[in-house]
């Protein structure tokens, strides 16, 4: 999954498409995955560094990141 | 006889404009002194020329140094050259920004009048103004490969229901020169139109609906067929009378491509706004052109384009070159401020038609 390249993103989670002017918040957690997605990151690496950094069961990772790739993907912010 | 400015010498620039009207229909003649001050700071002298004594810029001595009334576009080309040469006597206007669609006419007819009194302007042809005019609109698309939603002009009310049996519900009822509604059954067909033929007059022209997102792009272009700035914007809030209350400069090459294929084709000269409605297929719909700056114009300076500066330029004869670096995600968030001035400002300008 690769978020799009003029995808504007900072540091308290705030997300802007240049492209259509919408703007989206995201949470802490979302926020940090973005910045990894943006430094081009792969699936399983971040996957990895979540569940090293935070306690989570693996099969509710799973569940949280589908839904979130769901939203990013309604969202138009992944390049697909 | 042309007379032009000195452009060695430091010396004010006096340059005048229309458009000062700032209701809930703004015109865009304060966004355009504002761009102007950002662009030539101090040395610069604004003089307004306004239709009404209640139009909201006069009145902001900050930004506008004095205002003359001048004759409503109805009373005709003589009376316009004898009110702007009377004016032009005392104030050695070096530029002219007409910011109405309805005074247009009258400008470019008398523009080598204009200029030969040492007032420059930079101004399309008639034949440029008609052939965007919103009668010919659909035709202007269909020539230049743009998509245009179909539209028929009517002279009668009589002519709504076979429109409506044509287009379908909802549809758009258009006045000559400004305002549209939205109608969703005949009985509102017949009430705008009505309505926009008191206000405007006839033609009155009805539009297919296209559902969409709002997307507004300011222009300016040379005359020979290049797009020299090209900043579009995204409406973000939009008043009942369909204005843009608050808007963001996006980044998207269709835009600007269809913005240069615009300029391309019709070989516009000075500044414009095409009014787009972007459907759910991606398609670019040209809904207006409008053929001056629009009313949000001051956020071509925030995004980094001062179009009416270049504009200025251009109409003085100084090299110009394309811009097309600008900043995305540039807002404006309009709002309404009450003035406070005296009852004798207003008294002058309505006795004097001058402040």
């Amino acid at each position: 999954m690769k978020l799009k390249a003029n995808i504007a993103t900072s540091e308290n989670g705030f997300i802007f498409n240049p492209a259509t002017g919408d703007s989206f918040t995201s949470n802490t957690i979302a926020a940090e995955i973005l910045t990894c997605l943006k430094a081009g990151e792969s699936e399983m690496e971040i996957k990895q560094k979540i569940l090293d950094r935070y306690e989570v069961e693996l099969c509710q990772l799973e569940r949280d990141w589908d839904d979130y790739m769901l939203q990013l993907k309604e969202a138009n912010l992944l390049d697909l | 006889m042309s007379v032009s400015p000195n452009l060695n010498q430091t010396k004010t620039l006096t340059i005048a404009v229309t458009g000062l009207n700032a209701n809930d229909n703004p015109g865009p003649g304060l966004g355009v002194i504002r761009a102007l001050r950002a662009g030539f700071g101090e040395n610069l002298r604004i003089i307004g020329l306004a239709y009404e004594t209640l139009e909201p810029a006069i009145y902001l001595s900050d930004l506008v140094n004095k205002t003359y009334r001048i004759p409503y576009p109805t009373a005709g080309t003589e009376a316009l050259k004898e009110r702007l040469q009377q004016i032009q006597e005392i104030e050695h206007i070096d530029v002219l920004i007409p910011n109405f669609d309805a005074e247009l006419f009258n400008f470019i007819k008398l523009e080598r009048e204009l200029l030969d009194i040492g007032i420059h302007t930079f101004l399309p042809t008639h034949q440029q103004l008609a052939a965007r005019d919103k009668v010919n609109l659909q035709a202007f698309g269909n020539n230049h490969g743009f998509d245009v939603p179909a539209s028929e002009t009517i002279f009668s009310a009589s002519e709504l229901d076979q429109m409506a049996d044509k287009l379908g519900f909802p549809l758009v009822i258009k006045g000559k020169f400004y305002e549209a509604t939205v109608v969703q059954h005949i009985g509102e067909a017949y009430k705008a139109f009505y309505k926009l033929q008191a206000k405007w007059g006839l033609p009155i022209i009805v539009q297919q609906f296209i559902k969409g997102t709002e997307i507004n792009i300011a222009g300016l272009a040379d005359g020979n067929g290049n797009a020299l700035s090209v900043i579009p914007m995204r409406k973000m809030y939009i008043t009942e009378k369909g204005k843009a209350w608050a808007g963001i400069t996006i980044t998207d090459e269709k835009l600007i491509n269809l913005a240069r294929e615009f300029a391309k084709a019709s070989h516009w000269k000075g500044g414009f706004e095409l009014e787009i409605m972007r459907d759910d297929k991606d398609a670019l719909y040209i809904m207006e052109v409008n053929p001056r700056f629009p009313a949000w114009i001051y956020l071509s300076v925030a995004a980094g384009q001062n179009q009416p500066q270049l504009l200025v330029d251009l109409a003085l004869g100084k090299p110009v070159q394309a811009l097309t670096a600008y900043t995305a995600g540039k807002m404006f968030v309009r709002y309404a401020w009450d003035n406070i001035i005296d009852v004798a400002e207003f008294q002058k300008l309505s006795a004097f038609g001058e402040l």
